[in-house]
């Protein structure tokens, strides 16, 4: 593994993390999106409907607040790193 | 609503889709795209994802259902918000490589290997007849609901009628604009922009009968929620199995449907697109899915008993009167149809010309990728393929009857196509993945796919037979079709998602854990793994070169570019610091020419095309030592050096070709003292001859008339001479007077044609023309423009040596310059002597003294530069070929910095 600097600028610090939250939010999505699975199978529909549609809404609001930072930092070029591991090198 | 004038509103429809797409493309061709370039186009033009299926099947698949259609939408809402992980790299990989496909994405990763590329192909053809067939199949459905209680009932067709006469029209749309040129990159500005007009329709129309439906008919959104919590179906029990395998299924189809890797990677014109698309799509996802469980909770509850509830949002609309509402939904479901017919279309042809038939045509005659013209044949191949898919599609909707549930249909095409996942994304995040583990992977999966879902979808003892289905192939119980290994009691269709998928999965890493890839394989799997790290991307594939000249891979990447190989070629040359049209064949040249092809033909096709000229890819030691370490550093540091190396190199080069051309003009200027002394003294020697002879008088009158006839002529030559002398210093030391007006392009050439036609009036010489191109009016000096055409026309009658003489001139225009190429049908011009034509007193041979003192090209280059443009010769062009570029408007102060520039 290639040694990078331990401590990092603040800005590229940010960049990375920023980087974690856009690769953890489908994640997280999916569980939520799951939870109906693993519930009670015959509770009332409009609820699970309602449910559905908020954690949908919930997702394409992050997703709208994450993207413009992500191709802001993309543009700014920060070594690109990309895969996982490596990333821990900066932590 | 009357049959006919439904036909009607459809037509209007499409031409106005028409004209959408041919004003685009237009706009395009002169590179003005503006808002066109927007992400709001990218994002819209990518809700092809929701096609007729998702118009009328998912209502009627809330309705089977209930909550179960929104893991349609899910999926890829998951795939979008998350596009950081897999659609970046993709959409860059698709860039980086030119990728036209996502057969070319497949089997360029694993070596441009060809037989994947046809693999990949016939899978994504079969998966997506059912699919096109689905999409006839709903807009036949929507025409007989208004057609049903018409008094004219008699007029309308039956069902296969509409259907065909669907198929063709749509064959005819995308034919004509699909494949109407044939581009550096596969895309097809107008179709999209005309996608995304149906997108903005499709929306509107559903959210139109959705908000009729709530405010309309159940009273508000309270009312509304206490219908759906009090709706009891049969069938809308929560099943978890299909929840999570159907999220799951639609995630990876939405990355691997022909037609979404089609507008989400190929249509990309600007990466920063998908951070947008990465919430807008999933709101427009959402916005089509707010209003289909109410339409299908009302429609339950309203329309009677046996009603289609796949064609709810026409029938509902239509049965509480509202015949304009219906209208509209039904253009709706017709857009929705025809965007996904035509993209899927084009996505396939394109696969189908380059991945099946050009490699199988350069395999049975390799002497093709030599001679012929490849864009004529790879455009005929793409529109037989478009027809032939459609054709497809209509048998299978034949064929199928056209009974089965929309959503059924659906689901299957899509569990087809999410065999192509594994493939594809071990192939973009894992370098240990190997051709053969990829075909592996592909053909379990898909064999699979086709056992327990695809064939058993024609019914029982259509295809399997019964037995099978109750005693297993060959009377293996664990072979049975829908339990395969005794898994029984699973859903069909989760069944054969988890079978396929998982033992694809399994014999992709045990194929590429087994096997060894070759070096084409690594080096491409470096390339693609590693697509966010530049100094990977340094091409290390080298082409063994010495057999083959630049001119006959010129000649070959015009057969398939066209125009842009020349701009690309002299691009290129200009990059090593060289002039004219011809480059060096360093390997980075080849390299980048391989992918420029690619960008048409596709990875292997045009891998296989530089093979005919160049001999097989040569991989040296140093090439695999450095795909196998990973010394990060010492790759850096030595990319420095060779980074100045290079320079150095480039510097050398065009320090040499300096010297070169000094050494040569040093000997034509002595040259030219020869030959201008020479060509003074010839007319010098004879005047003084016959002035003598006259002196000594006593001469018949018909001998003095002679001596003079020939010392004037003999004077006019000097004359001539020493016009022609002073033209050139004038025009070299860029004092010339020019006279700017507005001329017409056409006459100037006119008048040319009528000079030149002078010169050897005794021979045939056809000159072909286009006058529609030549409708051009220019800001120039129109004489000294015309003086140019006329030397290059005469030069083509005095020197092109075929019988009968044939000299076309083409005329185009783009962004601002005009270029007009001269190009004979004669021997041309050798190469050693290309670069010296434009010199003072060069002529070729002896043989041809016969005209003017040799100073003629010299003269029209200087014309041009004082006019702001260039004259070069074109190589390669089977003649001799002149192209002279001027701009369309040349001002004062623009000829003195031309003239700067080109000293």
């Amino acid at each position: 593994m290639p040694q990078g600097p331990l401590f990092l600028a603040r800005a590229v610090y940010r960049r990375r993390r920023l980087r974690d939250a856009a690769r953890l939010l489908p994640v997280f999505g999916l569980l939520l999106l799951l939870l109906p699975a693993f519930g009670e199978q015959s509770g009332n529909l409009a609820h699970t409907a309602i449910y559905l549609f908020a954690v949908w809404a919930l997702l394409i609001l992050a997703a709208c607040l994450l993207a413009p930072a992500l191709s802001r930092s993309e543009a700014e070029g920060d070594p690109e790193t990309d895969q996982g591991p490596q990333d821990m090198g900066d932590s | 609503m009357p049959f006919n004038l439904l036909v009607l509103i459809c037509l209007v429809y499409v031409i106005f889709l028409f004209l959408v797409a041919f004003v685009v493309e237009s706009r395009a061709a002169r590179g003005r795209l503006g808002f066109l370039r927007s992400p709001v186009i990218y994002t819209l033009s990518l809700s092809i994802y929701c096609t007729a299926w998702t118009f009328y099947g998912a209502v009627g698949y809330a309705a089977r259902s209930g909550l179960e259609f929104l893991t349609i939408y899910l999926g890829p809402t998951l795939v979008f918000v998350g596009w950081w992980l897999v659609l970046r790299k993709l959409v860059r990989i698709g860039r980086q490589q030119r990728v036209t496909s996502i057969a070319d994405l497949i089997s360029s990763r694993f070596g441009k290997s060809n037989l994947l590329g046809v693999v990949v192909t016939l899978i994504a053809v079969i998966a997506a007849t059912p699919y096109i067939a689905l999409q006839l199949q709903s807009i036949t459905l929507s025409f007989s609901v208004f057609a049903r209680n018409t008094p004219e009932a008699w007029l309308v067709p039956g069902h296969a009628d509409i259907a065909l006469w669907v198929a063709g029209g749509l064959a005819v749309f995308t034919i004509l604009f699909g494949t109407r040129n044939l581009d550096a990159k596969e895309q097809h500005h107008g179709i999209v922009t005309a996608i995304a007009v149906e997108a903005v329709v499709k929306l509107v129309a559903l959210l139109a009968v959705g908000s009729f439906v709530v405010w309309g008919l159940a009273g508000g959104i309270g009312p509304m929620i206490d219908h759906i919590g009090t709706a009891e179906v049969p069938g809308w029990t929560f099943q978890s199995d299909r929840w999570v395998g159907l999220i799951a299924l639609s995630a990876a189809a939405v990355i691997s449907l022909p037609r979404m890797f089609q507008v989400m990677v190929v249509e990309n014109i600007d990466e920063s697109h998908l951070a947008r698309a990465s919430w807008a799509f999933p709101l427009y996802l959402f916005a089509m899915s707010l209003f289909i469980l109410p339409i299908a909770v009302i429609g339950l509850e309203r329309m009677p008993e046996g009603t289609n509830p796949d064609m709810l949002v026409l029938t509902l609309p239509l049965a509480e009167g509202q015949g304009a509402l219906a209208m509209l939904a039904f253009l709706g479901g017709f857009s929705s149809a025809t965007s996904m017919v035509i993209v899927e279309t084009i996505a396939l042809a394109t696969m189908i010309s380059n991945n099946l038939v050009m490699p199988l045509w350069l395999r049975l005659r390799p002497a093709a990728a030599l001679s012929g013209d490849l864009r004529g044949g790879v455009l005929l191949t793409r529109r037989l393929a478009i027809a032939g898919v459609l054709a497809l599609g209509f048998l299978y909707y034949r064929i199928s009857g056209g009974s089965a549930a929309l959503a059924a249909i659906g689901l299957i095409a899509f569990a087809g196509m999410a065999q192509f996942l594994p493939a594809m994304l071990g192939g973009i995040f894992w370098r240990g993945g190997t051709k053969i583990g990829a075909l592996a992977g592909l053909v379990t999966g898909s064999a699979i796919w086709a056992y327990t879902l695809f064939l058993p979808s024609f019914g029982v003892d259509a295809v399997i037979p019964a037995q099978v289905f109750s005693e297993g192939l060959f009377g293996l119980g664990w072979l049975r079709p829908r339990a395969l290994f005794g898994t029984e009691g699973m859903d069909p269709l989760v069944h054969s998602v988890f079978w396929s998928l998982s033992l694809n999965v399994i014999a992709f890493t045990l194929g590429s854990v087994l096997t060894f890839p070759d070096p084409v394989e690594r080096i491409q799997g470096v390339a693609f793994v590693n697509a966010f790290d530049r100094e990977a991307q340094a091409e290390r594939l080298g082409w063994s070169h010495g057999q083959a000249e630049p001119e006959a891979l010129l000649s070959l990447a015009q057969r398939i570019l066209g125009e842009e190989a020349l701009t690309f070629f002299e691009a290129q040359a200009r990059a090593q610091g060289k002039e004219g049209f011809l480059p060096d064949l360093t390997p980075e040249f080849l390299a980048e020419a391989e992918r420029k092809l690619a960008g048409s033909v596709g990875a292997a096709t045009a891998h296989a095309m530089i093979s005919q000229l160049f001999g097989r890819a040569t991989v040296t030691v140093e090439d695999l030592m450095a795909v196998a370490n990973e010394t990060a550093q010492i790759m850096e540091y030595s990319a420095k050096l060779e980074a100045k190396q290079l320079e150095l190199t480039r510097t050398a080069r065009q320090l040499r070709e300096v010297n070169d051309k000094l050494t040569q003009l040093s000997v034509q200027k002595d040259a030219f003292l020869s030959q201008i002394s020479h060509e003074l003294r010839t007319p010098m020697t004879s005047i003084r001859a016959f002035s003598e002879i006259l002196t000594e008088g006593d001469l018949p009158p018909g001998m003095v008339a002679d001596s003079g006839r020939i010392i004037h002529s003999e004077a006019v030559r000097l004359t001539r001479l020493l016009d022609d002398l002073l033209d050139l210093s004038v025009l070299e030391s860029g004092t010339v007077q020019l006279n700017l007006e507005l001329a017409h392009l056409g006459r100037m050439l006119d008048r040319a044609v009528q000079a030149a036609s002078q010169t050897r009036p005794e021979r045939s010489f056809e000159i072909r023309r286009d006058e529609m191109a030549e409708e051009l009016h220019l800001m120039t000096d129109a004489d000294r423009l015309v003086q140019v055409f006329i030397n290059l026309i005469s030069n083509a009658r005095k020197y092109c040596d075929a019988d009968p003489g044939l000299l076309r001139i083409v005329v185009r225009q783009k962004a601002g310059r005009v270029t007009v190429d001269f190009i004979d049908n004669g021997k041309g011009i050798p190469k050693e002597a290309q670069r010296l034509i434009f010199e003072k007193f060069a002529r070729m041979t002896d043989q041809m003294r016969a005209g003017g003192a040799g100073l003629g090209l010299a003269i029209v280059r200087e014309i041009m530069v004082n006019l702001g443009g260039t004259i070069s010769y074109l190589p390669g062009q089977k003649g001799a070929a002149f192209r002279v570029t001027l701009p369309l408007r040349l001002e004062k102060p623009a000829a003195k910095s031309a003239r700067a520039a080109a000293l």
